[in-house]
């Protein structure tokens, strides 16, 4: 149940992120949500798209570094201590999370957070059976 | 080999023939150069102190400084009239340096350059793709002469629109390339992309230079392109390509010894150094006739060699370019060559050979920046591999040249590497501006 997230290496320049989105309206591809980490010199924008193979493609026919990176989405009720119920479970099995965020989908209720753990495989076996929800990829790209 | 006869000659008689034409050579320049004849009247020698080719060290140098004070033809030694073709190499730090060519001249670069394609296993049924630039850079019409002498089929595509290059490779079944190896590698990215196998084409032999390069990059253009690359030396003061070339052992370049007359000086106190001691090469021409030179010092460092080689050459060769007299840093009072850090970036082995050094002086402290692009390869989604990886090459050019550096991660393409020679060195400091 692991979903693909893009990743994209942009230096801190003016303008950088309108580009890259800019391609994307161009190529109809609709961010679901997406996230940025930056450094004095550099940032990495991380998105979900409804097309991620194609957003690969128009990206990097544009030269820009690009990269498919494994993630999990949870599927979180949206009340007062959703998220604390679900890292406890994380950290109870010895997950180890590299970064996450998290955006509110169209479904009331809910909301979605994105993990990028260590050992994705593994995680994804020890969470199989336990009261974490993970979005398989049709329903997170569509959510 | 296309001139046994001179490529294989036995060393006593190659003597005797290079001391017959440097005597003719000092004497040509003493009679119908006005500049050199009062050089060498100021060291106080005539041609006729010439006994040996040892008496060479008692000739003055010439320099670059020395071209330009002579713009455009005040150094040429024949009529004009007798000239039938100009050179330039652009004026990176001033007027251009202008050389001429008689007919024979040309003739002489046409047979070095044919000896340099046989030299790396090429011949006339070779298809040669000629990506240096034509014009008044020395590059493409040295190539192409020296190819159309061999017999081999010439495309002469000139530098520049890499797609177009690769679409030519591809559909002429070119077998060898000749072009810079900064665009080698620059092509060699822009086949991947449009997903061209180049190792699948017929290439075979690619002869690259214009530009110092090393060894782990010649590994990596042999290895992306699948054929064997060879260095080859020139500058367009002495004829252009084709002064020195490799051969099959990829072990040093034979120079061209019956047309140039190599030495290796101490750049400092201009003392000649022996065979295997490193030094700045010094020329001098024996053949030319529009542009002699004598003693031109090439601020190129090299080492040359004198044991024999197992091709059969007798001829001398020498070290590829180590490093410029003139492109050397000094920062931090530390000597810093560019190619030492590219040498650490190749061995790195995961990273791009494209990079670029900028040099400032913040403060009082001279500040060295690393700018390496990040390839798709290198590239993570999480901040902490990126900033380890930044870490990791900036300890390794640490430890290599024993100075601190700041290491920057930049996008792809966006460190300017033009169809020519790439731009490594970015020196903001002014140091010759008062």
């Amino acid at each position: 149940m692991k979903v693909k997230q893009i990743s994209v290496f942009l230096e801190n320049k003016s303008g950088r992120l309108a580009q890259v989105t800019k391609i994307l309206g161009t190529n109809r591809i609709n961010i679901r949500a997406l996230a940025i980490a930056d450094t004095a010199d550099y940032g990495i924008l991380r998105l979900i798209v409804n097309d991620p193979g194609r957003a690969l493609t128009v990206l990097r026919a544009e030269g820009l570094t690009v990269r498919e990176t494994e993630v999990i989405a949870v599927e979180v009720p949206d009340q007062p201590g959703g998220l604390a119920d679900i890292l406890q479970e994380l950290d109870a099995k010895g997950i180890n999370i590299e970064y996450m965020y998290a955006f509110v989908g169209k479904a009331a209720g809910n909301a979605i957070v994105i993990f990028r753990v260590e050992e994705i495989d593994r995680a994804v076996e020890l969470l199989k059976n336990s009261q974490v929800k993970l979005l398989p990829e049709r329903e997170l790209y569509h959510y | 080999m296309w001139s046994p006869e001179y490529e294989s000659m036995a060393g006593e008689r190659r003597r005797e023939l290079q001391l017959k034409r440097l005597k003719a050579t000092v004497e040509r320049v003493y009679n119908r150069v006005p500049f050199y004849r009062a050089k060498m009247e100021k060291a106080g020698i005539t041609p006729a102190d010439i006994q040996s080719l040892e008496d060479l060290k008692y000739l003055p140098f010439t320099t670059k400084e020395d071209l330009r004070l002579n713009y455009p033809f005040g150094l040429f030694a024949t009529e004009l009239d007798e000239v039938v073709r100009i050179h330039a190499s652009s004026g990176t730090t001033g007027k251009m340096t202008v050389v001429g060519y008689t007919k024979n001249d040309l003739g002489v670069w046409s047979e070095v350059m044919a000896r340099s394609i046989v030299s790396t296993g090429g011949g006339r049924h070779d298809r040669i793709q000629i990506a240096y630039g034509y014009g008044l850079f020395t590059g493409g019409l040295g190539a192409h002469y020296g190819a159309e002498l061999v017999g081999a089929m010439v495309v002469p595509i000139s530098g520049g629109n890499t797609k177009r290059q690769l679409q030519v490779m591809r559909d002429f079944g070119v077998t060898i390339l000749a072009c810079t190896p900064s665009y080698a590698l620059y092509m060699a990215e822009t086949a991947q992309e449009e997903g061209i196998d180049l190792r699948a084409l017929p290439l075979r032999i690619g002869i690259f230079g214009a530009e110092p390069w090393s060894e782990p990059m010649r590994q990596r253009i042999e290895e992306q392109f699948g054929i064997k690359a060879y260095d080859i030396y020139g500058l367009s003061e002495i004829i252009g390509p084709g002064v020195a070339i490799e051969c099959s052992e990829q072990n040093g370049l034979h120079i061209m010894e019956d047309h140039f007359l190599p030495e290796v000086i101490d750049p400092v106190t201009e003392r000649p150094l022996a065979a295997g001691e490193k030094g700045e090469l010094v020329f001098t021409t024996l053949t030319k006739e529009a542009f002699p030179l004598i003693r031109y010092r090439t601020k190129d460092l090299s080492i040359l060699y004198s044991e024999p080689c197992a091709c059969g050459r007798t001829t001398k060769r020498m070290h590829r370019i180590l490093g410029r007299t003139d492109d050397m840093l000094i920062i931090r009072g530390v000597n810093i060559f560019p190619s030492q850090i590219e040498s650490v970036l190749l061995e790195n082995g995961d990273t791009a050979p494209h990079y670029q050094l900028v040099v400032d002086r913040k403060g009082n402290l001279d500040d060295l920046e690393v700018r390496i692009e990040v390839s798709e390869e290198l590239f993570a989604s999480e901040i902490r591999k990126l900033e380890e990886l930044g870490a990791n090459i900036r300890r390794k050019i640490e430890s290599a040249l024993g100075i601190s550096v700041r290491v920057k991660l930049v996008e792809p393409k966006s460190i300017p590497r033009s169809e020519g020679k790439a731009v490594r060195v970015i020196d903001r400091r002014n140091l010759y501006n008062g």
